[in-house]
């Protein structure tokens, strides 16, 4: 059918890829258990899957359960594989895409926010004009000297890039982001 | 009362290792001791349920317990001590991990206290490890061995079968615990596997194979890892549709070469029928196979016509290389009896004409016998050497392995397989140096069975050191060396590919194999002459003690039909139109980057 083709050189007679690369937030929750993180992390760096964001934390502590959030990008056939991938690792109880989730669900994405805290330093009006940016990010302030601040801000990534970028001819020292925490919209659960 | 019940379960580490191994019905381990595995092989010595193995390379070790475990359907055991015992272990995880094939391998490991300090002999086993098997674990707490052991064993056979390793620190080996049996252990939640299909694919799969008009079915590993009973399903469904079958090189046995229904291995070095057949078909019915790389050949020209069913029990197999119309994912034995049933449940059964005409077009390919070489009465061809081996072995209980290169597709190609369980070679890994422990591991299982590693003059010195424990253990394997004094599929590839410049590809210091085989204390033969080689290979079978067999054959014989890289399966280069130049100018200049 597509005999006109060519291979592409690369080593396993992959067709040119023409589907679309779409960026998913997968929810994984997995038994926490010492090397699970490696293992997750080990299947996308083997499997050269891409990692754009991943948090990790225990989220049910009597049944020793982690969630492990990743946000990763791929075209729909190279995310199912991946999911499926996650699937297979033993410790891993439940992999769901909620991104595509969210689609089934008639959304349009799911509920993702990120913290950061931002250390911005200076003196004068560029101090001054970083409260009020500050306050109309409606970032918190969490230290300051006479010489700095330190603001904690919660929401979009999108959002905190705004921020980032808005601070950083005022002083910025630096960033510290936590990656994406996220959940779908509803009453039910993953 | 209780106390005493307790006191009976209260062992050390070492015992419960031995214990735990035998409560899950372990007869045979494979492997090597050193510092950190001491205490489980001082247990080792005062036992006598399990005969321990002792081979000459935890390589070996492994490939041994792979043969075993492919064919008994078990799993197989090895043990080894940390670091370098670990490393050299990788090779046969690795392999069995592409294999499918369910593996335990124990592994010594320093003390708890001095991990993390570079102490002597220690590697970070579970991290190696864990990219090559299908799961692994560091025994941390002695309170836990048994449950982890026994948690290894189901985790090794069940699902797709795979290989897992438990990293045992020595102290834990020393330290006393309480041994829990398996019926008491608990089973980690989070691991399900899924062996029932689902009906309704599965009945969508039987009424588009009852429209086929082209139909072909491909079977691979899966359909032996499932069973002996799945392999007499196959052979149920194929009488009941009369539809053609093909299998990978893994799957080869579960149909039988001599079933009137076969069509050969399909795959780059398949047959010309098998690789038509599924190039042309309307509906496809994988069973048990991956779509892997050697398969398919072009991806965007495999099979374009045909829709697609495909059973497999790791749902990561389903549309991972190809899109299928139709996924079915559970264990292939089940999925065969429910697609068996539901066949003979068909209100309609497809008439014979509606594919009389596909019969026809096989029988034309069929007619091409893509597989014919040109005999010599001077010198031994590979493939008739092959030929009469496997004429030489009829009627006999025998088990083939295989090193990697041209004899390995050989064997596949002239050897024949009826049953399954009887074919061990190294599929998705290519290992050399496969054959003679795995044939070690085949003859441990089966000792009044004939075991033949075929094999080549290059991959056979790479774990030639294993000669030594076939005799200390009495096992009469059989190292039948189709010896071309190249690494003829090495050689072959820089024909196709690199203008015949043959770089390192040939053995210029070859060992005499016979003062070789009688060095180790085995039986050396030699056979340049097509004449003898009957009588010589009958000689062989005779003895009841390892044979290195050098079997002189044809230099520059090479291994066709072949699908070159980047071609599709109607593009084969069969063995009539294989001159010089059509080899020299087989692949195009994108085609010679792929592997």
């Amino acid at each position: 059918m597509n005999a006109h083709q060519q291979p592409t050189g690369s080593a396993y007679f992959i067709s040119p890829e023409t589907a679309k690369v779409e960026s998913h937030t997968l929810s994984v929750l997995v038994t926490n258990e010492p090397g699970v993180l490696a293992r997750v992390i080990g299947l996308f760096s083997g499997r050269g899957y891409n990692i754009e964001s991943l948090t990790v934390s225990e989220t049910e502590h009597e049944s020793h359960l982690s969630r492990i959030t990743i946000v990763t990008n791929g075209t729909p056939v190279v995310l199912e594989q991946i999911k499926a991938q996650l699937e297979r690792i033993v410790p891993v109880h439940r992999v769901v895409d909620l991104t595509v989730r969210a689609g089934q669900l008639g959304q349009e994405r799911p509920i993702e926010r990120e913290v950061a805290l931002i250390k911005v330093a200076g003196a004068g009006e560029s101090r001054a004009e970083a409260l009020r940016l500050a306050d109309a990010f409606q970032a918190k302030v969490v230290d300051a000297t006479v010489g700095h601040f330190i603001f904690e801000i919660t929401g979009k990534s999108s959002k905190i890039d705004q921020f980032v970028a808005v601070v950083k001819p005022l002083g910025l020292i630096e960033v510290c982001r936590t990656g994406i925490a996220a959940m779908n919209r509803g009453a039910q659960g993953m | 009362m209780t106390d005493t019940a307790d006191n009976g379960n209260r062992m050390t580490g070492a015992e419960i290792v031995l214990r735990a191994l035998k409560d899950n019905g372990v007869e045979h381990i494979f492997g090597y001791p050193g510092g950190a595995v001491l205490p489980i092989y001082d247990e080792i010595f005062q036992q006598e349920d399990i005969q321990h193995i002792l081979v000459r390379h935890e390589q070996g070790a492994g490939h041994a317990a792979e043969g075993y475990a492919r064919s008994t359907g078990k799993v197989g055991v090895m043990l080894v001590t940390s670091g370098p015992g670990a490393t050299n272990a990788v090779t046969p995880l690795q392999d069995a991990l592409m294999d499918s094939i369910p593996l335990v391998c124990l592994t010594g490991q320093v003390p708890t206290t001095l991990i993390g300090s570079d102490a002597f002999q220690e590697a970070d086993t579970v991290g190696i490890t864990r990219p090559c098997t299908k799961h692994n674990w560091l025994v941390k707490n002695v309170d836990e061995l048994a449950g982890i052991i026994h948690e290894a064993f189901r985790i090794a056979q069940s699902g797709r079968p795979g290989p897992v390793v438990v990293d045992i620190p020595k102290d834990i080996q020393f330290a006393t615990g309480t041994y829990v049996p398996p019926s008491e252990a608990t089973a980690s939640k989070s691991y399900k596997p899924k062996v029932n299909g689902d009906l309704k694919a599965i009945q969508a799969a039987v009424e588009l194979m009852a429209t086929a008009r082209r139909p072909v079915l491909y079977t691979g590993g899966g359909v032996i890892n499932a069973g002996p009973e799945a392999s007499k399903l196959l052979r149920e469904l194929v009488e009941l549709t009369d539809f053609p079958i093909t299998s990978t090189l893994m799957g080869l046995g579960a149909y039988p070469a001599s079933g009137k229904n076969w069509l050969g291995m399909l795959g780059m070095h398949g047959s010309y029928e098998a690789n038509l057949a599924m190039h042309d078909c309307d509906v496809m019915v994988c069973i048990g196979a991956r779509f892997d790389d050697r398969i398919t050949g072009r991806l965007n020209a495999f099979s374009p016509n045909s829709r697609k069913i495909h059973i497999d029990i790791d749902p990561s197999s389903i549309n991972k290389n190809v899109r299928v119309d139709i996924p079915i994912i559970g264990d292939v034995g089940h999925v065969l009896e429910d697609m068996v049933r539901l066949w003979r449940a068909l209100p309609k059964k497809p008439e014979k004409a509606q594919s009389a005409d596909w019969w026809a077009s096989i029988e034309t390919w069929r007619a091409k016998k893509s597989f014919s070489y040109k005999n010599s009465n001077d010198v031994i061809m590979p493939q008739y050497a092959l030929e009469r081996l496997a004429e030489a072995t009829k009627g006999r209980d025998t088990y083939i392995t295989t090193e990697v290169g041209q004899h390995q597709m050989w064997a596949a190609q002239f050897f024949g397989f009826e049953e399954p369980n009887h074919w061990m070679t190294s599929g998705g890994l290519g290992t050399m140096g496969y054959g003679l422990p795995a044939a070690l591991g085949v003859q441990v299982a089966h000792p009044e069975a004939l075991v033949i590693d075929i094999a080549g003059d290059a991959s056979i010195q790479m774990c030639i050191q294993e000669m030594s424990c076939a005799i200390q253990h009495n096992l009469p394997v059989k190292i039948f060396i189709l010896n071309n004094q190249y690494m003829g599929m090495v050689r072959q590839w820089q024909q196709l590919l690199h203008g015949n410049r043959l770089s390192n590809s040939y053995t210029e210091a070859m060992p005499d194999f016979v003062k070789l085989a009688e060095a180790y204390g085995a039986v050396g033969m030699y056979c340049d002459d097509p004449k003898e080689l009957d009588g010589k290979i009958a000689e062989m079978i005779a003895v009841n003690a390892p044979v290195i067999f050098d079997c002189r054959v044809a230099n520059l014989a090479n291994c066709f039909p072949m699908i070159p890289s980047g071609k599709a399966h109607n593009e084969m280069l069969l063995p009539e139109d294989a001159t010089d130049d059509a080899v020299a100018t087989a692949i195009d200049a994108k085609g010679r980057q792929l592997v």
